[in-house]
């Protein structure tokens, strides 16, 4: 038989439309659930890609760059910074060290402690600041040694809080690849509804269609092409909805969080164009499937 | 053209037609008849593959209906123009769209003057555009036969297809099924009607074939 063989259901093939008479609520139903699914496929679509961007920027900036904090008493300060200095020098995978300046760590901790800290005054811990070549170094080697070196410095090489911040990133694009896959299933359970609901409510059309002399194929066109157009339109009307929300949120600059990233950014905004394709897709393959099964059926 | 040999039908509740072993050979031209629930429907369907026979063998353009693929069946209907007892249309379609169904479903484009002189034959012109439930019932008659021949189709089986029709119009339609013989179709007409077939016989060398006791015997000149 010609199951496995491909029809276009784009092909202008009027007759074939036309012998199938409207399906009433099945269409709306269609319509809609594609409209409101690739909606929310859109949102889910803006979360995962948002969400990869996250988790690419925290790697990256972090990405070859470590922290060594030394605290000690004040008389033994300089000769340990000294010392781990020189250990860094020679340690294998280091590009650059230095100790950051007073008025740097006054920088760095001003946004907590405001400008008026009295660094001179504090027991503060000194910073040396590292990056490593592309070889990169080894953290716990350098860690031995810093024990035996310099007993007040610690190095922090940020993937202690790095690794959560990414971990969670990649797991939220996890979630948004998830809804779009699950809206999808949703999707073509709910057309493989509306197209058994039309089948059902056309049996006698069909029975006269073979006793005329049409093939399964023929019949099968008739709904599936139907079904794909109204799914296709339903999602470029949900799509183009979406796109405009997620257009209206406020831009990634404002208040600098997350949830203000949530957004396409250049090229992306071509993916949820791709939505309204998959939906098509989804109601060709669900229509097929369920008009196939019904024929089967039948005399 | 279609042979039955052997052949037998039943619902379930024991069996309908048995034994029946028949040719209807290229350009002939048979009667069926019998008493209403005889199986003269029944004994239709299984000419165009609608029903498999329960035992037996059914032949259709000499292949074995068992055979026979769902395109297959569709295929071998193209061949056979069926006026259904219970004529069915497309309601939502106007009537000549109605009657072109079998070509716009072989993806033939229908000549829009041989639908117009059909209906025309059939008495029906002025109701092309009319829907199908619009229609009397011997309205729908006429269409049905009009639906039935418009691919010219080798076999022509009719299901009382002068049920609803008054004796004139039984007479044209006759005269046209008559017609249609001798340009070499061959023809089945399952009937009730005595009188339509004593004229038949008067223009054609047809055969009547009657439905007793679940077998189907030749009747004679007792007609
Ligand atoms: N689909 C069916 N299921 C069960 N019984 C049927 C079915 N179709 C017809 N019958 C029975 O078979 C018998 C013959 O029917 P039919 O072939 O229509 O006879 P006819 O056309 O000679 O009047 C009737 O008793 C009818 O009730
Ligand atoms: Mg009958």
């Amino acid at each position: 038989m010609t199951r496995g063989s491909f029809d276009n259901p784009l092909k202008a093939d009027l007759h074939a439309d036309r012998v199938v008479p409207p399906t009433g609520f099945t269409a709306r139903l269609t319509v809609f659930t594609s409209l409101a699914m690739t909606f929310l496929a859109v949102f889910a679509l803006a979360l995962s890609m948002a969400a990869g961007r996250l988790a690419e920027r925290w790697s990256d900036s972090l990405q070859g760059t470590a922290t060594i904090r030394i605290s000690a008493p004040q008389d033994q300060i300089d000769t340990q910074v000294a010392a781990v200095l020189a250990l860094l020098t020679v340690t294998p995978g280091i590009a650059s060290a230095r100790a950051l300046e007073d008025q740097e760590q006054r920088d760095l901790l001003a946004p907590w402690f405001g400008p008026d800290l009295p660094v001179d005054a504090l027991p503060l811990p000194r910073l040396i600041e590292i990056k490593e070549d592309s070889a990169g170094y080894d953290a716990e080697g350098l860690r031995q040694r810093l024990t035996a070196e310099a007993p007040g410095a610690v190095l922090d090489d940020h993937t202690r809080w790095r690794r959560p911040l990414a971990v969670a990133a990649s797991r939220l694009r996890l979630l948004g690849v998830t809804s779009i896959i699950l809206i999808t299933c949703a999707m073509g359970a709910m057309i493989t509804l509306a197209a058994n609901a039309a089948l059902a409510a056309n049996l006698q059309v069909i029975r006269v269609l073979r006793l005329v002399g049409a093939k399964d194929t023929y019949i099968v066109r008739a709904f599936v092409r139907r079904f794909t157009l109204r799914a296709f339109s339903g999602a470029i009307a949900g799509a183009l909805l979406g796109m405009g929300g997620v257009a209206l949120l406020p831009g990634v600059d404002e208040a600098g969080g997350f949830l203000t990233g949530l957004g396409f950014q250049g090229l992306g905004w071509l993916f949820p164009l791709l939505l309204p394709v998959l939906a098509g897709i989804v109601a060709f393959a669900a229509t097929r499937f369920a008009a196939f099964r019904t024929l089967k059926g039948l005399p | 053209m279609i042979a039955l040999e052997n052949a037998a039908y039943n619902y379930g509740g024991g069996e309908l037609l048995s034994d029946i072993s028949l040719r209807l050979a290229p350009g002939s031209f048979h009667f069926l008849t019998g008493p209403s629930g005889a199986g003269k429907t029944t004994f239709l369907k299984l000419c165009y593959a609608d029903l498999q026979p329960t035992s037996g063998r059914v032949t259709i353009f000499d292949r074995d209906v068992r055979t026979l693929t769902r395109d297959d069946v569709a295929l071998t209907r193209r061949r056979i123009g069926v006026v259904h007892q219970d004529c069915q249309f497309l309601d939502h379609l106007p009537l000549a769209a109605n009657v072109m169904l079998p070509l716009t479903v072989a993806g033939k484009m229908g000549d829009a003057q041989d639908v117009s002189d059909l209906l025309g034959w059939v008495g029906l012109s002025q109701l092309a555009d009319a829907r199908p439930p619009s229609l009397s019932g011997g309205e729908r008659q006429r269409a049905a036969l009009a639906r039935a021949i418009i691919t010219g189709p080798d076999v022509i089986l009719a299901d009382e297809p002068t049920g609803n029709l008054d004796w004139e119009m039984s007479l044209r339609l006759l005269t046209l099924l008559v017609e249609l013989n001798r340009m070499g179709k061959t023809i089945l007409i399952a009937t009730h009607d005595l009188n339509l077939i004593r004229q038949a016989k008067a223009q054609v060398a047809a055969r009547v074939l009657r439905i007793r006791n679940r077998r189907i015997q030749l009747a004679g000149a007792d007609l």
